[in-house]
């Protein structure tokens, strides 16, 4: 069996991968699929560990972190929808009208 | 798990409103453009009802859903504190959408599902609620902050709060999960027992610092803070007063639940770190507010500062008694912090017409003298801010410094009153503007809007300067139960 | 049936707040209507109350209404206590309340600020009902301070009127600040109450000296001082008596409500509810009686000299305020509150009768256009003719006060006198016998000066025109004083010396309550002394009535000087003048004239911190600027102010990316604390 720490590694440079796609990427879309990849770097986790103590509680999380991430895709790709319409770019640089 | 643990009569009111709130988003479907008011008015109704059931809950405390939630004293405190500043809000919103043409029956149901779990992180007895509770309280807002979508102001609001907040609390669900591996559970009961067998492990640390990074973000706490503003300004101003009062709350109650209830045993190790974001907010907040020119961003600043405040007052937490009478005060600084703030964004609504105009503060001049009752509303809410007598503001600061000072914490009161001090140079000066410069005419506000500001203006100072019944009813309310 | 004690604020705060906010829009009949149906209505429910006490065996009960003060371990709830004491007080208070209230909108009639006015006598009616109601010494306080404020209110409520258009205002502030004076020793006495039971509740202070009598008989000595040192402010007492003279610049209605038989009376009041302290401390009962009965004298002397009709009831206030306070120190608490019941109806009476004199008067010189003082006996005389009904009930009123047989200032009069002779005679104490023969002094003065009174007023011939063309008041205004006079005819009927009505019916209240005997001698004594005093003011003002308005007092033969001195009122306002106030004064001109102005302003402020903040200034902006480090001095709020403009501002960009930035930070932070930590 593989040892959970090589999960929890992988799960940790998964997170890191999504954080450096956030700070990096000027995308949008980029930076909304980089927060799903922190969301399941964490969902691998809960999924390692939940095997390891032979308990359900850490799978249920998983669940319900993968329905508010399914929810959070329905909001955020409105707002970017709509920011689209109105600025032909989803450049998140360009909405940068707020500031000080 | 058996029918029982559901205890679904204790959750009475949190299905009623979740049901009224299906219920309307389906009704609102029918109702007519022009006579959208009416979604409002039923969304007022519903909040009332729950306000009732609330009130005449069964005895506390009880535990539902098999030990995930936990309906005490405390929640129910909390549960009004949302409900209240839910109606405020609606009935703030009945004039606010019309005026600034963004009329639209969906409004109202998002409004409420942010309540709804708003009162389930209060109520919380387990990380994974706390989880879908807090976006379940988030993702309405992200939708409200950009309400007004042909508005690029609003559209930008919600876009930097929506991934900025999702990024945070994809912070937040890792934190969750290694407090999971380190606990084997997500209950705070067992991860308390659990961290009463094997004491702190670097796990469990990293853990609990991550979850702190959800939270602060959502109480816009110094060095997560940076959306407030921004999205304080862009987003309509009626939704900023909603949000800056109840994600606020919501962010503490569960703060509260979280370090006072499951890591209160490792608080040596994490009542430092809320030292820190009690002075970084304190003052970043307030410093920052000394330059501002518009109200939003300066009342922005002034939330970040206020998140500090109850910072200090969480330093106090996890240590046997003196955890009953933070949590006290904590609760009591929220209440005051709502009221007083949805005073005063609604002036800042009566003030405010289309696209922005008429929120700077140099607008503010002359209001004294040309509207004076909302001029008198606006320096009451602006000494409550400031923490001065015979106002809520000042008896909430005063238990917060307290709590503090209890388990020794001098050096954060003295930085505490301090920062009060600066703060009270960006406050005043808003008063000096209204009652001793000249300045235009102020159109008269409507009537809900003045009910609100009213009724908060007047609770502010009454329980200001007869703080007494509300801190009997809070001790008694929260004795023993941290 | 207790529930109900709440209303009985309630209503009275119902009505002022109706007349408050409609009051100008409303005629003077409704408003009056309102403010006296209220008081009736609280009137109504403290009559309940009596019911209800008997139907718990006159056992006392307390009504919760709200928490006040939660702080530590002191708990004061803002509770009603019903027992018979404090019943009997507001059954007082509401009853003679609302027949003044009632007169009052006749007296009243025609005023620009009618209504308001009835917001005061309302304000006060609620306030003296906290007083009386009150379950704990701080609810006391604020009634007592409640009823301060009321006072102050209604006596400077012509404001506008007086010597130089400022006399009523100056007068209110006397009374204010001269109660101010009471109120200090009051409180300190509430705060060492405090430190020595914890607690402010009357029931857990008077057990707590009821039980520990040795130990504290020290410290209740001081409290009771103290408190007599409020009672004084409040009662008009030695030394402190002076503001009450001064309170007559007050509508009449308000000096019958408030300066003769409520108000003045708290401080007795006060005094018998705090007898279970007073018992266990034998020097302030002592002084308490002489001060009383001392008061009682000196003021009847007084008030022998006096020309205003208003000023005489004035000095007589106070005087049968000293008997009263006179009892309470002998420890005859039913007499004291026995006299202080016939004293509300017949003081009241005579007050709202000299009212309504005053209004004829005021009445006829509004037709000869006569400008004159129309409460100068001097200017009246033979009214008993063109004023029937206030001339019969004015008789009855002075008859009462005088004490004779059978009213009701006889049997209460005679108590205290009774009690006075049995401390001094049967009990040996040589105070006991001093009282005695001062009050009866003073019974016999009382008798004097009210028959110069009446025969000044009402007999003889007119002497201005005011006086020759009085006329009778309207019913709104004699129907009540018809319901006063009633009162004190039988009001002795509460506690004939037989039956002790009031005694056994306050017992309830404070086992050591009870009546005396009846003293046939005492009586006997009193009343010869009180029927000869009558004839001889007659022999003395009737047999040679004043001529004229400017002739001089037949008593000037007699006493000479001495006159001058008691019409002077013992130069009382000129001593504390020249004492107090003059060194008060000159104190305050010291201190702003001397001390802030020319030494801390010219000298420390001008010559030590300015110059020395200008040569500072100088070198600083010289050599220092020049340097390059002018900013380092720069006030604080300019470098708060550069911080938040160059380093935080900047770093709000508005980009995303760098507010998720700020958040990373913001979590290596978090993380690297709690795991170095």
């Amino acid at each position: 069996m593989i040892p959970t720490s090589y999960y929890l590694a992988l799960s940790a440079i998964l997170f890191a991968i999504g954080v450096a796609g956030v700070l990096l990427r000027r995308n949008a879309i980029i930076l909304f699929m980089s927060i799903e990849l922190m969301l399941n770097s964490a969902n691998l986790v809960f999924v390692a560990y939940s095997r390891q103590f032979g308990t359900l509680d850490g799978q249920i999380m998983v669940f319900f972190v993968m329905t508010v991430a399914a929810a959070e895709v329905a909001v955020g790709l409105a707002l970017i929808v709509t920011i689209y319409n109105s600025k032909a770019s989803i450049d998140v640089d360009d909405a940068s009208t707020l500031k000080g | 798990m058996i029918m029982s643990d559901l205890n679904l009569v204790a959750t009475l009111p949190l299905l009623f409103l979740s049901t009224w709130a299906c219920g309307l988003l389906l009704v609102s479907l029918w109702i007519p453009k022009d006579r959208t008011h009416i979604s409002g008015w039923l969304a007022c109704l519903g909040l009332i009802v729950t306000i009732v059931l609330v009130v005449f809950s069964p005895e506390v405390p009880q535990e539902a859903f098999g030990g995930m939630l936990a309906i005490d004293g405390f929640s129910m405190l909390l549960h009004l504190l949302f409900l209240g500043s839910g109606i405020l809000s609606t009935l703030l919103a009945l004039n606010y959408l019309k005026q600034h043409d963004i009329e639209r029956g969906e409004f109202y149901p998002l409004l409420l599902f942010s309540v709804i779990g708003m009162m389930i992180m209060a109520m919380a007895k387990d990380l994974i609620v706390v989880f879908l509770s807090l976006e379940l309280l988030s993702i309405p807002l992200y939708v409200l902050a950009g309400f007004a979508r042909t508005r690029t102001g609003s559209q930008e609001s919600a876009l930097k709060y929506f991934l900025l907040g999702a990024f945070s609390s994809a912070f937040q669900v890792y934190g969750i999960a290694l407090v999971y591996g380190a606990t084997q559970s997500t209950s705070f009961e067992n991860i308390s027992k659990s961290i009463a067998l094997q004491g702190s492990t670097l796990l469990l640390l990293a853990g609990i610092g991550l979850v702190i990074v959800g939270f602060c973000f959502k109480v816009a706490a110094v060095p997560f803070h940076m959306w407030t503003p921004d999205v304080y300004e862009g987003a309509p101003s009626v939704v900023t007063a909603f949000m800056s009062v109840g994600a606020k709350a919501a962010g503490f109650a569960a703060l509260i639940r979280v370090f006072f209830g499951a890591f209160e045993l490792v608080v040596v190790e994490w009542a430092p770190l809320m030292a820190i974001f009690a002075i970084l907010s304190t003052i970043v907040g307030n410093i920052s507010a000394i330059s501002q020119k518009s109200i939003k961003r300066m009342l922005a600043y002034s939330s970040i500062a206020h998140a500090g405040y109850l910072f200090v007052a969480i330093v106090a937490g996890g240590q046997g008694d003196s955890s009953d009478f933070a949590a006290s005060a904590v609760v009591f600084y929220l209440f005051a912090y709502a009221l007083t703030n949805i005073g005063a964004w609604a002036i800042v609504m009566a003030l405010e017409k289309k696209d922005d105009i008429g929120t700077a503060i140099s607008d503010y001049a002359g209001l004294a003298r040309s509207n004076p009752r909302l001029g008198v509303a606006m320096t009451i809410f602006i000494l409550s801010l400031t923490g001065l007598p015979p106002t809520m503001g000042f008896v909430a600061k005063f238990y917060v410094f307290r709590a503090a000072l209890n388990v020794g914490y001098t050096w954060l009161v003295i930085v505490g009153v301090i920062t009060v001090l600066i703060s009270a140079y960006y406050y005043l000066r808003i008063i000096v503007l209204m009652w001793m410069r000249d300045g235009a005419e102020i159109d008269s506000a409507p009537m809900p809007l003045n009910f609100v500001v009213g009724l908060t203006a007047v609770t502010t100072l009454v329980f200001g300067i007869l703080p007494g019944p509300v801190l009997v009813l809070l001790e008694k309310s929260i004795q023993g139960l941290f | 049936m207790f529930d109900l004690v709440p209303l009985i604020l309630l209503f009275p705060v119902f009505g002022l707040l109706t007349n408050l906010i409609f009051g100008r829009n409303l005629s003077e009949r409704l408003v009056g209507i309102i403010a006296s149906g209220s008081s009736a209505a609280a009137f109504v429910i403290s009559v309940i109350q009596v019911f209800a006490l008997a139907n718990n065996n006159f056992h006392a009960e307390t009504v919760f209404i709200a928490d006040w003060i939660t702080i530590g371990k002191m708990y004061l709830p803002w509770q009603m206590r019903v027992d018979t004491l404090s019943v009997t007080m507001m059954v007082l208070v509401t009853g003679v309340g609302t027949l003044i209230h009632v007169y009052a909108i006749g007296y009243m009639h025609g005023d620009k600020r009618f209504a308001r006015f009835f917001v005061y006598m309302n304000l006060f009616v609620v306030m003296m009902l906290v007083l009386v109601a009150a379950d704990n010494y701080l609810m006391l306080f604020v009634g007592w301070e409640g009823v301060g404020i009321c006072s102050y209110l209604l006596i400077g409520f012509w404001y506008d009127r007086g010597d130089n258009n400022l006399g009523n205002a100056r007068a209110g502030r006397k009374a204010f600040v001269v109660n101010r004076i009471g109120d200090f020793g009051f409180l300190i006495a509430i705060f060492m109450m405090f430190g020595a039971v914890g607690s402010l509740q009357f029931d857990d202070v008077l057990h707590f000296f009821e039980n520990h009598e040795i130990e504290v008989s020290q410290l209740a000595t001081t409290i009771t001082l103290l408190l007599l040192v409020g009672a004084a402010g409040k009662s008009a007492q030695i030394p402190l008596f002076v503001w009450l003279p001064d309170a007559m610049a007050g509508p009449t209605p308000v000096s019958a409500l408030i300066h003769a038989a409520t108000m003045v009376t708290a401080g007795i009041y006060m005094m018998v509810r705090s007898a279970p302290i007073y018992a266990i401390a034998p020097l302030s009962q002592m002084t308490v009686a002489l001060l009383g009965a001392g008061t009682a004298l000196m003021a009847g002397t007084i008030a022998l000299a006096q020309w205003d009709i208003k000023r005489v009831l004035a000095y007589s206030t106070i005087s049968q305020l000293g008997f009263m306070v006179a009892a309470v120190g002998l420890g005859a608490h039913v007499a004291a509150m026995f006299h202080l019941i016939t004293h509300a109806f017949f003081k009241a009476l005579l007050f709202l009768s000299a009212g309504s004199v005053i209004h004829g008067i005021e009445h006829g010189a509004h037709k000869s256009d006569d400008h004159f003082d129309p409460q100068d006996m001097r200017n009246m005389g033979g009214l008993k003719d063109k004023m029937k009904t206030t001339f019969s009930v004015y008789v009855i009123g002075a008859m009462a006060l005088a004490g004779i047989f059978p009213l009701a200032g006889f049997w209460s009069k005679d108590e205290i006198l009774a009690d006075a002779w049995h401390v001094g005679a049967v009990e040996g104490h040589w105070h006991g016998m001093t009282v005695y023969i001062l009050l009866a002094l003073a019974a016999v003065i009382t008798a004097f000066y009210m028959t110069r009174q009446i025969i000044l007023v009402f007999f003889g011939s007119s002497r201005s025109a005011a006086a020759d063309n009085a006329t009778e008041n309207p019913p709104i205004m004699t129907v009540p004083l018809i319901g006063l006079a009633i009162l004190s005819v039988i009001g002795g009927g509460i506690n004939l010396p037989w039956f002790h009505t009031l005694g056994s019916w306050l017992e309830h209240t404070h086992h050591f309550f009870h009546g005396i005997d009846f003293n046939l001698a005492i009586a006997l004594i009193s009343t010869g002394l009180a029927v000869t005093s009558i004839i001889v003011g007659f022999i003395v003002y009737h047999r040679r009535p004043l001529e004229s308005s400017t002739a001089p007092d037949p008593l000037r033969s007699v006493l000479g000087p001495g006159l001058k001195f008691l019409y002077n009122k013992w130069y009382i306002d000129e001593l504390y003048s020249a004492t107090f106030i003059r060194l008060y004064e000159w104190k305050a001109r010291f201190l702003a004239f001397q001390v802030d102005w020319v030494f801390w302003h010219d000298f420390v402020h001008d010559q030590i911190i300015l110059k020395s903040f200008k040569n500072a200034a100088a070198i600083l902006s010289g050599p220092v600027d020049k340097s390059g480090i002018n900013k380092f001095f720069d006030g604080l709020a300019y470098s708060v102010q550069n911080i938040a403009v160059k380093v935080l501002r900047p770093l709000q960009t508005g980009y995303v990316r760098n507010y998720a930035l700020g958040v990373m930070l913001g979590v290596v932070m978090v993380l690297g604390i709690i795991l170095i930590n």
